[in-house]
């Protein structure tokens, strides 16, 4: 729980303030040409609370805490814990799987809203430095902005995602086989798998919000 | 040794087969209480696969194993728990849980298992570990600590639940002289003071000798010979006098290079490849 969310919130607020950043740079330049630089704010929240957010974030930890659950679910198949776990009768999913997956599953949606945050900060930093918002302007436009339901669907997004990067990263320590050399294929075959999923489950969920909600 | 009880391991006609190689072939025999069966052979004999199948970690491809009475070959994993929280196993390099103590590790299977208080377990493992001595070692990591001492570990969380069976895999293996006699009188002094059972895989052949009540000599996959220790010094078995001793000549198949395998003309030539490919292919 610590490694998945605590440790991971550095990384996470770097990358959502670049987000942030860029993500307001690039709709100012699009919106000025149309005199309606106004509308950053709305941009920039509703973009990282529907999309952004829940990827991006998605994307850190998978690389981050699901290769590394691969690897150390891996190791342990190989040096015979897991073996050793199901001889003393202790079933290795509920002693290993269960608590990685609850962590996940509460730590990344904790995370996303995290790095929300921290994105529209860093539009903030951009809005209020460079496009003459002032600090009560911005909010106050980026809260209209959004609805409840564009945070909801970010966090169904993210919920969703937390379950299958976890349930790919265990499968694939779990089935470790051949020594130092199975962790790797298995930890960079858990690390593309879950990206795939994640993006193509992204794209699938988008068009579920988009069409039937 | 009562042998109108019945046996705590009773194994027939066991068969594995990994593909069209057969790793184990029509074994059979059995285990009574209080003994301590030594099973010994060269290196991929299949002495590891026989004892994943007494574990029920692996199953046979036809044939039976019963533990306490019961058929774990067919068993569910959900049955399989109950019966293997009446046996402790060590493995051959331990096998501890590295993101925990070793300490911690000695009473996982207390704290998973009975419904002691955390004061009663850190006085049961404080007392299992002085018997492996290893007093004062609880809050280590297993990395921080030789694999000899891991080894030691290892078994005192074997016998954390006070087990009626042990299984070791190569208990004395990488251990000093010394380690290994305390290793061995402490299965002795379990197997005469609380009638533990122990199955030992093991080709260290002082300490087989010293702890066992009965041997086995693998060799191919099948028995080439069992009986009491005196029984098996006193063989007459080419093999088995090859085995005990440690000679490098003899009838046991080596396959070191092509030429010596041809040599032995009761093993089936193979093409190079094949011979270099078992030479360092070793059993799971």
């Amino acid at each position: 729980m610590v490694f998945i969310g605590v440790r991971a919130a550095p990384m996470v607020a770097l990358t959502a303030f670049s987000v942030g950043v860029t993500l307001a740079m690039q709709a100012a330049h699009s919106l000025q040409q149309l005199g309606a630089e106004i509308y950053v704010p709305d941009l920039v929240m509703v973009t990282l609370l529907r999309e952004m957010g829940p990827v991006l974030i998605a994307v850190i930890v998978i690389g981050r805490s699901g290769s590394a659950v691969a690897a150390e679910l891996g190791t342990m198949k190989v040096s015979e814990e897991i073996e050793a776990l199901e001889v003393m009768a202790i079933n290795p999913v509920q002693y290993l799987v269960v608590p990685r997956f609850l962590a996940m599953l509460v730590m990344l949606p904790a995370l996303t809203i995290f790095g929300n945050y921290i994105g529209v900060f860093g539009g903030w930093a951009v809005c209020t430095f460079a496009l003459d918002f002032n600090t009560a302007g911005y909010v106050l436009r980026a809260l209209q902005s959004a609805d409840t339901w564009d945070l909801y669907s970010g966090m169904i997004k993210s919920a969703v995602f937390a379950w299958i990067v976890i349930t790919i990263a265990c499968n694939a320590g779990l089935h470790v086989e051949g020594g130092a050399e199975g962790v790797g294929q298995a930890t960079t075959a858990s690390v593309v798998q879950a990206l795939l999923a994640m993006l193509v489950t992204n794209a699938v969920l988008t068009g579920i919000f988009f069409f039937a909600v | 040794m009562n042998s109108n009880e019945a046996p705590i391991i009773e194994v027939v006609d066991l068969v594995r087969k990994f593909g069209d190689r057969t790793v184990l072939n029509d074994i059979s025999f059995n285990v009574h209480r209080g003994e301590t069966l030594v099973i010994m052979g060269g290196s991929g004999c299949g002495k590891s696969t026989l004892l994943r199948h007494m574990i029920g970690s692996m199953k046979p491809t036809s044939g039976s194993v019963k533990i306490f009475g019961e058929e774990i070959a067919t068993m569910k994993e959900r049955e399989i728990g109950r019966v293997r929280q009446r046996f402790g196993m060590l493995f051959q390099s331990g096998a501890l849980l590295a993101s925990l103590t070793v300490g911690e590790n000695v009473a996982l299977p207390l704290f998973q298992h009975t419904e002691r208080s955390a004061d009663e377990i850190e006085e049961i493992v404080k007392q299992k570990l002085q018997m492996v001595g290893l007093t004062g070692f609880e809050d280590l990591k297993p990395d921080e600590i030789s694999g000899g001492m891991k080894k030691r570990v290892g078994l005192a969380r074997a016998l954390a639940l006070d087990p009626e069976l042990l299984f070791s895999d190569e208990p004395t293996s990488g251990l000093d002289p010394i380690m290994t006699a305390v290793v061995d009188q402490l299965t002795l002094k379990l197997a005469h003071g609380s009638h533990m059972t122990a199955v030992v895989v093991s080709h260290d052949m002082t300490s087989a000798f010293r702890i066992a009540t009965r041997m086995i000599m693998l060799g191919h996959g099948s028995i080439v010979a069992q009986g009491t220790p005196e029984e098996i010094r006193t063989s007459t078995n080419p093999e088995v006098h090859q085995f005990i001793n440690g000679e490098a000549d003899g009838p046991i198949p080596l396959n070191l290079s092509q030429d010596e395998h041809e040599h032995h003309q009761h093993v089936k030539p193979r093409p190079f490849v094949s011979a270099r490919f078992r030479f360092h292919h070793k059993t799971p």
